[in-house]
């Protein structure tokens, strides 16, 4: 069935076609409707999930860590301050191996106050060992929630789904809507190895010492690596089934571009349309969503860029005193095994629009080459 | 009160790595007595992070979810629910926390966890000072303490928080305080607490010989002297908060020689002490207050 709804809707769906069993969350603009309809979900038993209705972001994660630990499937929802005040726990999970989805908004962090988009929240969580994966639509918004739970619960590592706040929070779309019934042979019920059992008792998370520490922490990479073919195929399988696939990166026009952008997020599909404006003046240009940031797509990354002339990266985040955060990310996958130049451009931070004015102006810079700073362009500064 | 009814099946063993005379290891071997083998255990960084032994053992045979320092009372919320999810109603959950971990830095999610009546039993056992990072102050640290980061003549000027009547005013249907001192007593709440539904505070006194610069063969004693004068009295709060129970059968003892008898307060001089005394005495009266029902809550008045 197909419905017109917003990107935070989106996510409900995603969470009521997982057959998720336990909920905690709080409220925090612009995430606030992702709780609301699921609240509603479990209330007229649509959804059959316990909600916990906590008094903070940091016992909302919590909760998801106990739930897990318990063995069943669990997910939060937060945004920007939210994100941050869970960040203890964020790490918690991963060190606890435990499969939590949580979908974050996209919203730029105070002071000033601002509730519009930008990046700086989830990519403050880069080092943790979440997974990240940032979506542009709505429909990939609600497709992405389904395909994390069964990476998640393959690779025991916890799932991040990022979206732009209002871009696609509360931008309505049509969702072809997922039912649970035919998404349960994609995703069977959640049957975890290890678990909170008093028929088989363990003491988790206890101590470590220097002597094991260490090799855990290994494993965690090593999931994090084995998690590359799991979101690969995990993508294919749901296009099977259901029609729609995403890729971990998505290369638009890019087979003959002379020169490609590299975006993510709702810039994406602005971009592309950038792209086919330009085409048809004969410009040979081509863009670059990265969709999955954590494991970052060396590989694919690297694939697609090394044939073009000139990159240019559109972050919207910053790294203060370093660069953008894809800038650096796109660079590093280059760096020894090609020369093609790259340069970074940070725009839209706290929600300022990136129109199709903006990204031209990026792609015009890029291909002639002048005033233009080696790493770091800020586009549409004031000052 | 004290005739030996103490169950014989032992969930805690030895090779466990506290203190000697540690309270706390104590408390636990009484709770789960009382509680039986289908209780899991959620610990929040405390003495006990350490006691339960290094990876891979543990020195309970009970399972535990170890989580971080502010996070028991949210932890535990979501262990039960995950559990009955997946179809386990049985199990009793328990956050296990320290003073620190209760009256500090854990309130906030306590405090929540008992507004929504999670049904849970959370258990503070109170060693008055963050023991486990070497006896720094806790808002339990009573007045008059010595700690490390309360020393010389910096030692701490306020009271003790009142624990029992923040938990009192969530309107929870369980709220007991209990002693080491006092097992057959201890075993009893517990036990009553594992019966009934929602949330469930009991708050236990757990001495700690180190912190409190007191010989660990005077743990038990240092205890069952903390309840006869008056510092530490064995409350029960029932009805949703409103009925008070205080136990009274003892022969009270002299709050100074509590206090002489540890290293942390005989730094006080007697003007100092028959000040704590007077604030014991004061808190006393307060709680039989409370047991009449003659003291001013607002929203509790039968």
């Amino acid at each position: 069935m197909k419905k017109v709804i917003m990107g935070n809707h989106a996510v409900s769906y995603g969470v009521r076609a997982s057959d998720v069993k336990v909920i905690s969350a709080y409220p925090i603009t612009p995430q606030t409707q992702v709780v609301e309809l699921l609240s509603e979900m479990c209330a007229n038993g649509e959804l059959d999930a316990k909600f916990i209705a906590v008094e903070s972001e940091h016992s909302a994660l919590t909760a998801c860590v106990g739930a897990s630990a318990a063995g069943s499937r669990t997910f939060t929802a937060t945004s920007s301050q939210g994100l941050l005040l869970m960040h203890e726990i964020i790490h918690w999970a991963v060190g606890a191996r435990l499969p939590i989805v949580m979908s974050n908004v996209n919203r730029a962090v105070g002071p000033p106050w601002s509730i519009w988009t930008d990046q700086n929240d989830s990519l403050s969580q880069r080092d943790t060992g979440w997974l990240q994966i940032y979506c542009e639509s709505n429909q990939e918004v609600q497709d992405t929630i389904v395909q994390a739970f069964k990476i998640a619960e393959t690779v025991m590592l916890p799932v991040m789904i990022v979206l732009d706040a209002f871009f696609l929070s509360h931008t309505f779309e049509i969702v072809d809507i997922l039912e649970p019934e035919a998404v349960r042979p994609f995703l069977p019920p959640y049957r975890p190895a290890r678990k909170i059992d008093t028929a088989d008792p363990h003491s988790f998370g206890n101590l470590a010492g220097p002597g094991e520490y260490f090799e855990l922490r290994y494993m965690i990479e090593k999931a994090m690596e084995d998690s590359r073919a799991v979101i690969e195929r995990t993508d294919r399988e749901f296009e099977e089934r259901f029609g729609r696939g995403y890729g971990i990166v998505k290369p638009y026009r890019c087979d003959d571009a002379d020169y490609v952008l590299v975006t993510s997020g709702t810039v994406a599909s602005t971009t592309r349309a950038v792209v086919d404006a330009m085409r048809a003046e004969g410009i040979k240009i081509g863009s670059l969503k990265v969709r999955v940031f954590r494991p970052f797509p060396f590989d694919e990354v690297r694939e697609v860029l090394s044939k073009a002339k000139k990159v240019g990266v559109i972050d919207r985040n910053i790294s203060f005193g370093h660069h953008g955060i894809f800038y650096q990310e796109v660079k590093s996958a280059l760096y020894g095994r090609t020369n093609v130049p790259v340069t970074g451009f940070i725009t839209g931070l706290g929600g300022r629009d990136v129109t199709p004015a903006v990204i031209r102006g990026i792609a015009e810079k890029l291909i002639a080459g002048t005033n233009l700073e080696p790493d770091i362009n800020w586009i549409g500064v004031k000052i | 009160m004290n005739a030996p009814k103490i169950p014989l099946p032992e969930l805690m063993t030895s090779g466990h790595l506290a203190c000697q005379g540690c309270g706390a290891t104590q408390a636990m071997r009484f709770a789960l007595k009382a509680l039986g083998p289908r209780t899991a255990l959620v610990l929040p960084a405390c003495c006990w992070s350490v006691i339960d032994g290094p990876f891979p053992h543990s020195s309970l045979k009970v399972p535990i979810l170890h989580t971080a320092f502010e996070a028991a009372a949210s932890t535990a919320s979501g262990l039960k629910a995950g559990l009955e999810m997946r179809g386990d109603t049985e199990t009793v959950v328990m956050a296990w926390a320290g003073d620190g971990g209760t009256f500090d830095i854990g309130i906030q999610a306590l405090s929540g966890a008992a507004e929504r009546n999670e049904d849970i039993i959370y258990c503070c056992y109170d060693n008055e000072a963050y023991m486990n990072t070497g006896i720094q102050r806790s808002s339990s640290t009573p007045i008059g303490a010595w700690t490390t980061t309360t020393p010389g003549v910096h030692w701490k000027k306020r009271p003790k928080k009142k624990m029992i009547d923040i938990m009192a005013a969530h309107s929870i249907p369980y709220i007991a305080t209990a002693s080491v001192a006092y097992p057959n007593d201890l075993i009893e709440k517990f036990r009553k607490a594992r019966e009934i539904k929602g949330t469930r505070f009991l708050h236990v006194f757990a001495p700690c010989p180190t912190g409190w610069k007191l010989a660990p063969e005077l743990s038990v004693s240092m205890a069952r002297q903390a309840v006869t004068s008056k510092v530490f009295p064995l409350v029960e709060v029932t009805d949703n908060g409103r009925t008070w129970k205080v136990w009274k059968d003892f022969e009270p003892t002299p709050v100074k020689d509590y206090c002489m008898a540890q290293g942390r307060f005989r730094h006080l001089s007697e003007d100092e002490l028959r000040l704590v005394a007077e604030g014991i005495e004061e808190n006393w009266q307060y709680l039989l207050s409370r047991e009449a029902g003659s003291a001013f809550v607002p929203g509790l008045q039968h």
